[in-house]
């Protein structure tokens, strides 16, 4: 066994680009799920109309890739209004049937023939970021770094935004949950009768928490294409958003750096299983399984984690047991 | 409050669960030959997604030349081995089609995919015995005057796929119905039911029907196994809906991949039945397993509504169903009754996975597929009723396969998954459920 | 200052009104007007005419399945009429959504306790004010544009506490409290908004006979502060303790009003209660006498 790439590869993940990816995902569906208590399974819906919105306007279009951005962040708010105005009267299992659904349809639109004009089909699109990856000040060949923290140019660039990205993203929800417009969301979340008698406009704030964690979502949706040069449909099926509660309740919900925990967790113990069972397999230690089938373990893992995480620790490994004791409704 | 459950136990539950679904697989399953090492091309061609064969495809480097050819087989299938990572062109040969057909995409001829170190892709080339994609807008044209005919064979595909959905479909509407949970995992008891009967099949030289039986039987255990250690313990618990919603997830999640890594990442069409050709019956024309499918589901749902209205278990499951406090006040041992339905509900979802794989091929994500079409069915009859849920669901299999006339058959799910979000929007009580049940 | 009102005054407006149902009082804050709900061809409200004296306590009582917490809903835009129309200070509150009725300064309580369970006491008492700035999203981001208010509510949250005997359960979540401190806490945070008009759905259930003194005292110091008070409740005790005027439902209709103890012996209210052909066991007097008796073994 070779521990030094076990432990490297590991916490390269720990702070790695899939890292970045999954938490903005998840500080949306935090806003979401956590704060709200929307049940939104189309995360993944509203990072794919972000990525394909920059990848669309650069490559179809031919718009600047800043001007992609923006399409790319406005049409994250497109698919909330368009998601919420009809559903978010509906009762939670309802939108969550309602926003997985439509998650779907768009992947299925985006890698469908007819449209594979403008969206390049089930191959996607690819290359459309040049000038984020032209805006990299880091030298090209050279490694950064320290210890086992050692990135290429291009992703020590990517990671440096992405991180600052991140933070920003959780400096926004750390300032609006501590003030009294996230107290109107929490109330939400525990009673909307309550709110609504108490003369809040539950209807309109559950629209903004939608808009809003569905825009984060998009700008990860963004950052992940941008950073990988490329969309391809399937990239954005059910499982991502999945990944993302599994994320989201591993670090905490309704915790301010819970998903940011989460995702780094997450990437960690995915990226050891991987390495581990990939080394037991080359080295004959495991012979039931193939060095392909490895790599699916990992995800039966993820399954089994989020299993285990709601039945014995739904706060979060890092929760408190006061607060879980409130849960028995 | 309700915890009466001591938590060790619990953990012996999960354990357990965890234990006899992996012997399970074990038993039944073992990869069957793992793909090639090394760089590779899959493919299929289809006719209206049925599968053709002796289609000719050859593949090109960019910038390096002819790399292989290949021709389908029964499945429809082809795999070419490549030289290493790069990007490469699969074309097909218009001259190897059958009669009549040419490709949906007029300019889907070829396909350029790149191929990563170790990594195979797969590409598909859809074939049409119909109109050509981009030439439905034009309106009038001469394909019309089959339009009829055409519909009436699509009328009759959709209520073979919409029984497939509604027999998967009714467990999974009666557990939601007298548990209130939303079972995101019950496509993989339609998988699984599919995979245990083809590893019967297949690897163990079983004749189907067979197979199916023994397959429907412990599609049946596996259901019951379901509530017995997951489920009812956290029911006990107290856990709440949504926490079960999140966790029936999770489940799935481990279900798929189990199944992934001990079936295959590939489908796989059953030994027996593989290749039948249609009889005509008047204007249209079915295969003998086709019309098996729909005969047998007719016969298993009639079954099951005498089941619900006829014997004490049936009329007890509505009664829970209906409400579950009454009925438990009433004297009927809501457990039991919870656990008749998480049986039959996995049985139901096997034997639907079976027909679902006769059609469509044995593949690790069938279920999940299919799941989603099951909520649209349930949701449109309305929520958690067995007769709401088999309206609703041959009412979604005939939209979906319909609705090809007027749409690309790759975007055919849209159509059903549409019907969904506007159904939910529109009447969340479904079209049989009554208004005053919502709220 | 409305704490200055005499308490006689209250009982004063409702002086020599005929008991009749849909009598007219002398200031109505709340009409009701010709108001059916049906639910599944069942009419669940049917009210023909209906005032609220403004400053008054009026209870709302009838058997179960009268319609009561329906016509609740209804006034406080939780639920839709099938007809009807009913105002508030003489605006029309049809079709007004909910939150907006609450804003107008008509607050509710609910029969089930809504305590917003993983919120602190202090957090679910500053959820209670209206017009709050920190509530608006962009500003919700800038800390010193609500700063200032959020210091002023927190001080009328802790004064409020205070007067609920509340104060040393400030920090504990909501969802810790028993079920007698969360109806205070639920009267205390409706009060927050400095409502004109309070409707108490069941405010005395499930709460701990220690307690029910107290909150008793607590809606007399509405009235007290000269605010309209409209209750539904079951326990005939509670009723004619602190009740104006009592208003009684059954099978969705009013069928009539008048000052507790008068209401108490009509006829027509003992055979809603019992059903019209009942074998003439209790009389309200005897059921009277033994809940004074349940009490006194209680106590």
């Amino acid at each position: 066994m070779d521990f030094n790439s076990i432990v490297t590869n590991g916490l390269q993940a720990f702070v790695g680009l899939d890292a970045v990816y999954f938490a903005l995902l998840a500080i949306g569906l935090n806003i979401h799920f956590g704060y709200a208590g929307l049940l939104n399974f189309g995360q993944v819906g509203f990072a794919a109309v972000g990525a394909y919105g920059v990848a669309m306007s650069v490559t179809t279009f031919h718009l600047p890739f800043a001007v992609g951005v923006a399409i790319g962040l406005l049409a994250g708010v497109a698919l909330a209004l368009l998601l919420g105005l009809p559903t978010l009267r509906l009762r939670a299992d309802y939108l969550a049937i309602a926003t997985i659904a439509a998650s779907e349809i768009l992947r299925l639109c985006f890698r469908s023939v007819a449209l594979s004009k403008w969206t390049g089909g089930s191959d996607g699109l690819n290359q459309f970021a040049n000038t984020f990856a032209n805006l990299n000040p880091f030298t090209p060949g050279a490694k950064y770094g320290f210890g086992p923290f050692v990135f290429s140019a291009p992703d020590t660039w990517s990671l440096l935004v992405g991180w600052t990205l991140v933070g920003l993203c959780v400096l926004l929800v750390f300032l609006l949950m501590r003030s009294p417009w996230g107290r109107v969301l929490k109330a939400i979340r525990e009673d909307e009768d309550a709110a609504r008698s108490l003369g809040k406009n539950v209807y309109w704030y559950k629209m903004q928490a939608l808009i809003l964690g569905g825009v984060i979502g998009s700008l990860g949706g963004m950052f992940d294409a941008a950073q990988t040069q490329s969309v391809q449909p399937d990239n954005y099926g059910t499982t991502i958003t999945f990944f993302a509660y599994a994320v989201l309740i591993l670090g905490g919900a309704a915790r301010v750096l819970g998903p940011v925990l989460g995702a780094m967790i997450f990437w960690f113990l995915l990226s050891i299983t991987e390495t581990v069972l990939g080394q037991l397999v080359s080295n004959g230690y495991i012979t039931f399984i193939t060095s392909s089938q490895a790599g699916k373990v990992r995800f039966m893992l993820v399954g089994l984690g989020l299993i285990l995480l709601m039945v014995f620790r739904p706060q979060g490994i890092f929760g408190n047991r006061r607060e879980i004791a409130l849960d028995a409704r | 409050m309700l915890r009466s459950l001591p938590r060790p136990r619990l953990i012996r539950h999960l354990i357990a669960a965890a234990l006899v679904a992996t012997a399970g697989f074990v038993l039944v399953a073992t990869a069957p030959a793992a793909h090639a090492a090394g760089e590779g091309l899959l493919g299929r061609v289809t006719v209206d997604s049925q599968p053709v064969a002796n289609v000719s495809i050859t593949v090109t480097k960019k910038g390096g030349g002819q790399v292989g050819t290949a021709k389908t087989g029964p499945d429809g299938r082809f795999t070419i081995g490549l030289p290493g990572s790069g990007d490469y062109t699969a074309t097909v040969d218009p001259r190897s089609f059958p009669s009549g057909v040419k490709l949906l995409d007029p300019k889907g001829g070829s396909h350029t995919v790149p191929v990563s170190s170790d990594g195979t892709r797969f590409v598909i080339f859809p074939l049409t015995a119909g109109k050509q994609l981009g030439t439905a807008g034009g309106g009038g044209g001469q394909s019309n005057k089959h339009q009829p005919v055409r519909a009436l064979q699509l009328l009759l595909e959709g209520i073979r796929f919409g029984l497939i959905i509604a027999i998967t479909a009714i467990g999974l509407s009666l557990i939601y119905g007298t548990t209130g949970l939303t079972n995101f995992a019950h496509g993989e008891l339609v998988t699984f039911g599919a995979v245990v009967a083809w590893e019967l099949n297949s690897r163990f030289g079983l004749q189907l029907i067979v197979a199916t039986i023994l397959a429907v039987i412990i599609g049946g255990v596996a259901g019951g196994l379901n509530e017995r250690l997951l489920w009812r313990p956290l029911r006990k618990r107290g856990t709440g809906l949504i926490a079960m919603l999140v966790i029936s997830i999770g489940l799935s999640i481990l279900a798929r991949y189990l199944i992934q890594v001990f079936y295959s990442d590939r489908s796989h069409a059953y030994t027996d039945y593989g290749n039948q050709t249609a009889r005509d019956y008047g204007p249209v024309n079915l295969t003998d397993k086709d019309l098996s499918s729909i005969v047998l589901s007719l016969l298993v749902l009639v079954g099951v509504a005498l089941l619900l209205q006829r014997s004490r278990i049936g009329k007890a499951m509505r009664a829970v169903a209906d409400n579950r406090d009454l009925a438990s006040a009433s004297g009927i041992n809501v457990d039991r009754v919870v656990l008749v339905v998480w049986i039959m509900g996995g049985a139901l979802a096997a034997f639907g996975g079976v027909l679902y794989g006769l059609s469509d091929q044995v593949n690790w994500e069938m279920g999940f597929r299919l799941l989603l079409l099951m909520f649209a069915g349930i949701t449109l009859g309305g929520l958690g009723t067995a007769y709401g849920a088999l309206v609703g669901s041959l009412l979604v299999g005939v939209i979906v396969q319909m609705s090809t006339l007027v749409i690309a058959p790759e975007l055919k799910n849209v159509g059903g998954l549409l019907i969904l979000i506007i159904i939910l929007i529109v009447r969340p009580s479904g079209i049989l459920g009554s208004r005053t049940r919502v709220g | 200052m409305p704490g200055d009102l005499p308490l006689s005054s209250a009982a004063a407006s409702f002086e020599g009104l005929a008991q009749e149902p849909g009598v007219p009082k002398r200031d109505s804050v709340l009409v009701v007007d010709k108001v059916t709900r049906t639910f599944g061809g069942l009419a669940a409200v049917d009210v023909d005419h209906l005032e609220i004296q403004r400053g008054g306590i009026t209870g709302l009582i009838g058997p179960n399945g009268a319609g009561k917490t329906t016509l609740f809903n209804l006034m406080t835009g939780f639920d839709r009429p099938d007809t009807g129309s009913w105002s508030y200070n003489g605006g029309s509150l049809s079709g007004v959504p909910a939150h907006l009725v609450a804003r107008r300064g008509v607050v509710r309580t609910f029969q089930l306790t809504k305590a917003l369970a993983k919120l602190s006491v202090i957090e679910n008492m500053k959820l209670g004010a209206t017009k709050q700035r920190g509530e608006k999203f962009l500003r919700a981001l800038v800390p010193p544009t609500w700063r200032p208010q959020e210091i002023d509510i927190e001080a009328r949250a802790d004064d409020l506490l205070v007067r609920f005997k509340l104060d040393t359960k400030r920090d504990d979540y909501a969802g810790e409290l028993s079920g007698g401190q969360r109806k205070l806490l639920e009267m205390a945070r409706a009060l927050m908004s400095q409502p004109e008009v309070v409707m108490l759905d069941e405010p005395m259930a499930g709460v701990n006979p220690a307690l029910t003194q107290s909150l008793l005292g607590h809606v007399k110091d509405l009235r007290a502060e000269g605010m309209t008070v409209v209750f539904v409740e079951h326990d005939m005790d509670v009723v004619r303790d602190i009740s104006d005027w009592v208003v009684v439902m059954a099978a969705g209709k009013i069928i009539a009003e008048g000052p507790p103890d008068q209401i108490m012996a009509n006829r027509q209210v003992i055979d809603a209660y019992l059903g019209a052909h009942h074998d003439a066991a209790l009389t309200i007097e005897d059921e009277d006498r033994q809940l004074a008796d349940d009490k006194g073994t209680a106590s």
